[in-house]
């Protein structure tokens, strides 16, 4: 578009000082674009896609095989077991980190943070070096009749710890951001503590929570690698879905029969991202008419 | 101030410290310590040569090489590519930004196995890549590209959102001081922009590094795990267990040694997040 020259043209230059011209923007938002849909979007439409190349009926078949069914119940389990645990361990280290003031919160923070890096593989052979049959654990726990490796404890265990710091690292941030002077004030007009926290602390911090524990859920039921060292692999026992997954990749007779159980992963997934969505849009508004 | 007011005794009137702070670290120390206790212990209860010899033979150290070498490539595509993608979702209105915006999460809630499984049916040579890529000799699956490109996938989250806040507070009076002292727009991204993102950009690389030093799941399907060629550190480790007969020491030299890779990393990292804090707030 070349627009004639009128006389307010001189002040204003052709674009703002602070912006690239238009053909850098939009080549810009094309690269960004082509990468994300060459390397987010086609992974997922092809999850999907293969699927159903054998076609619907195949799809429900594999879904409703009796060693399906019972790894969609054994993930559930397993998320019904460490996700809560961890929302505890959250809700009460964000309580006194970000609440009180004490020597050590530094480390405490970085330990936090541990299992983020540690491998998950690393993470699983820990619990079998702490409870397999020849670990430090081993004699004390067979002689009680207890079987933790190999076993849905061991699963449950390796969950809880890749999980371990997704509630406590959404809600301390938010929780420091709060400060402590409205639970002060309600302290002070005679609540007990409990009532506090219950009625003032937890519902400043809920959308925060819920978050947390959206994410925390996803990896629960997603985790591969630690879940994999830990568990003997019984189809129909031991088996959750990516294990599943792994499972029937390997048995190359039915190559759409992975991709069956990758999809009620992938769409765990889709609403986790949806959720989150959701959720950011709804703080978003809830801290605008303030 | 109003803390003394309301309780003159504790300058800090709120109850439960001492429980919720000893339940959270009683918690941290059954769940991860003492059990990365038991695994350098039983590490370091092993002689010292051959500790030495378990965490530093030949097919080990390739492992770490390909680890280290991947995920260093993976992560510097990810500064590249994220930070592009973190700079038109903050900068730039467009149709679509929104779905965008939520899709970079996309990598952080698939499952990693899922991840693996498509990644690898992609570039396989009838996948959906792989039918272009493999005639012109690019091999995607079982090679050391693939593991490359599953850790690009993994850490991509990391890089674009470390950087995404900080270019949302960016000061644009600074842009336009730049401008006006006659700067072109390239010499002001440069001069001006970019060295207040390094930090930014850096943390972020190092999250996507430290996140594929460790990675397993996406790796295994798209990689073939071939020893000395594409087989990764943690591979190594879940072979040597799955091998190793009873007393596990085969897998313990290498996972000491990733342990170690990952403190170094966690160390470096808070250090960098708290330089690039204090760029942010000058």
């Amino acid at each position: 578009m070349n627009p004639p020259r009128t006389t307010a043209a001189p002040e204003r230059p052709a674009h703002s000082s602070t912006q690239e011209p238009p053909l850098v923007k939009w080549l810009l938002i094309g690269v960004a674009g082509l990468f994300a849909a060459l390397f987010l979007l086609l992974p997922l439409a092809n999850v999907f896609g293969q699927a159903f190349s054998a076609g619907r009926a195949a799809y429900w078949q594999t879904l409703s095989e009796k060693d399906t069914v019972a790894a969609i119940r054994l993930t559930l389990l397993v998320a019904a077991i460490s996700v809560p645990l961890n929302v505890l361990f959250g809700v009460a280290a964000s309580w006194a980190i970000a609440k009180f003031d004490f020597r050590g919160k530094a480390v405490l923070l970085t330990f936090i943070d541990l299992p983020f890096s540690v491998s998950p593989v690393v993470a699983g052979l820990m619990f079998v070096l702490l409870c397999g049959a020849n670990g430090l654990l081993g004699d004390w726990l067979k002689a009680h009749g207890v079987t933790i490796i190999f076993a849905v404890p061991g699963i449950v265990l390796a969950t809880m710890f890749v999980t371990f710091p997704f509630v406590a690292r959404e809600l301390i941030p938010i929780m420091e951001d709060q400060g402590r002077e409205q639970e002060e004030a309600a302290l002070t007009l005679g609540a007990s503590g409990w009532q506090t926290f219950w009625h003032v602390s937890l519902p400043s911090v809920k959308w925060g929570l819920f978050y947390g524990v959206i994410l925390c859920n996803a990896r629960a039921m997603g985790e591969y690698g630690a879940v994999s060292v830990v568990s003997s692999k019984i189809a129909g026992k031991t088996d959750t879905l990516p294990l599943r997954v792994e499972k029937l990749y390997n048995d190359f007779s039915h190559p759409a029969a992975p991709f069956a159980v990758a999809t009620l992963l992938a769409l765990l997934a889709l609403v986790t991202l949806g959720v989150k969505t959701y959720l950011e849009w709804k703080s978003r508004r809830e801290q605008e008419p303030l | 101030m109003r803390q003394d007011r309301a309780s003159p005794r504790k300058s800090n009137p709120l109850p439960g410290f001492g429980i919720t702070l000893g339940f959270a670290v009683l918690y941290l120390s059954v769940l991860v310590l003492i059990p990365i206790a038991v695994l350098s212990l039983k590490a370091l209860s092993l002689s010292g040569p051959e500790l030495w010899r378990l965490a530093t033979n030949a097919r080990a150290l390739a492992a770490y090489r390909l680890s280290l070498g991947a995920s260093f490539a993976a992560a510097l595509l990810n500064a590249a590519f994220g930070s592009l993608l973190a700079w038109v979702l903050v900068r730039y209105r467009f149709p679509g930004r929104r779905l965008l915006d939520g899709l970079v999460d996309f990598p952080f809630a698939l499952p990693t196995a899922v991840a693996g499984l498509t990644l690898a049916s992609l570039f396989s040579a009838n996948g959906w890549l792989g039918r272009f890529l493999v005639p012109i000799g690019i091999q995607g699956q079982s090679s050391r590209l693939g593991v490359v490109l599953a850790l690009t996938f993994v850490g991509l989250p990391f890089s674009v959102r470390t950087l995404q806040p900080l270019l949302e507070n960016l000061d644009k009076a600074v842009e336009e001081a730049a401008a006006i002292l006659g700067a072109g727009r390239l010499r002001t991204f440069w001069s001006v922009i970019a060295p207040t993102l390094l930090p930014a950009v850096l943390t972020g690389f190092g999250l996507a590094f430290a996140r594929g030093l460790g990675e397993y799941g996406s790796i295994v399907f798209i990689s073939g795990n071939l020893p000395f060629r594409t087989e990764i550190a943690p591979t190594l480790v879940v072979m040597r267990l799955e091998s190793g007969g009873f007393d596990y020491t085969g897998a313990i030299g290498v996972a000491l040694v990733l342990l170690v890779f990952s403190f170094a990393l966690l160390l470096t990292l808070n250090w960098l997040q708290g330089w690039s804090a204090k760029f942010q707030r000058p």
